[in-house]
């Protein structure tokens, strides 16, 4: 429908205009996964792998 | 246990890198992990399983080279084996993600982030993941086809649809909540993301 007779400036604009949701969906993603990155890490998580590495040394 | 590694290609101080950048890996994982489980408890046992085959194979790992992709890797391997293992649940990414949205439903928490995890949970997991390890993930699409285990360009066309397919999620009401109507997630994430990017 806005094909052919509003020229240039309409298509432009749609296209900017999804430009723009697509930077904003880009944004939030990036926001929720650095969220979860923000986090401090579960003790466990960490004890974990110090163990592990406490195993090893305790061979050597 | 099946780690031995009797001879290990690395020595003490390469262990001790590793171990360090292993670490330094983990919120990573566990927000790759969030995406993938959908519910945080869950989430977390994925992160640290994948953790741990990390840590075990780590003799296998090429010090130098790309530990996060690598690490990815294990992770996402993990998930799906385990996901094929209990093929009965396989609604389970979506359900957990709606059961985590209802029972965080925090009126102080922003809108928007709760419609976009809803919007990522409603796409294929083969997008979801490619969208996520792009578009939020910081990967090259390279490094992003190493992780996912496919070519270059089959990422690209999935991280293109993903894109198309959660826009048209948040503005065409293909997901209701409350009562509320899809555009308003888009203009609400809209806001939030103008109200983010000026506050930088």
């Amino acid at each position: 429908m806005i094909e052919q007779s509003p020229p240039r400036r309409r298509a432009d604009a749609a296209l900017d205009e999804a430009r723009l949701r697509q930077q904003a969906i880009g944004i939030k993603l990036r926001q929720m996964f650095d969220e979860v990155v923000n986090e401090p890490v579960p003790e466990q998580l960490l004890d974990i792998l110090r163990r592990a590495d406490q195993k090893q040394s305790d061979k050597g | 246990m099946t780690e031995r590694n009797r001879d290990a290609p690395h020595g003490k101080d390469d262990e001790e890198a590793f171990r360090r950048e292993l670490i330094g890996l983990i919120p990573h994982l566990r927000a790759f992990a969030r995406t993938l489980a959908g519910e945080p408890a869950g989430a977390d046992d994925l992160a640290q399983d994948a953790m741990m085959k990390a840590w075990d194979a780590r003799a296998s790992f090429q010090m130098g080279t790309n530990m996060k992709a690598w690490t990815f890797m294990i992770l996402r391997n993990q998930f799906y084996s385990e996901k094929r293992r209990a093929w009965r649940q396989t609604q389970l990414d979506q359900e957990a993600a709606e059961r985590t949205l209802i029972a965080v439903d925090d009126p102080e928490a922003p809108v928007a982030l709760d419609e976009l995890r809803l919007g990522l949970a409603k796409l294929p997991s083969e997008q979801r993941e490619a969208l996520v390890l792009v578009g939020a993930g910081g990967f090259a699409y390279e490094e992003a086809a190493e992780i996912c285990g496919c070519a270059v360009g089959t990422v690209k066309s999935r991280v293109s649809r993903a894109r198309r397919a959660l826009q048209a999620i948040l503005e065409d009401g293909a997901y209701d909540r409350d009562g509320g109507s899809a555009s308003e997630a888009m203009s609400s994430i809209l806001a939030d993301a103008e109200r983010l990017s000026t506050s930088r």
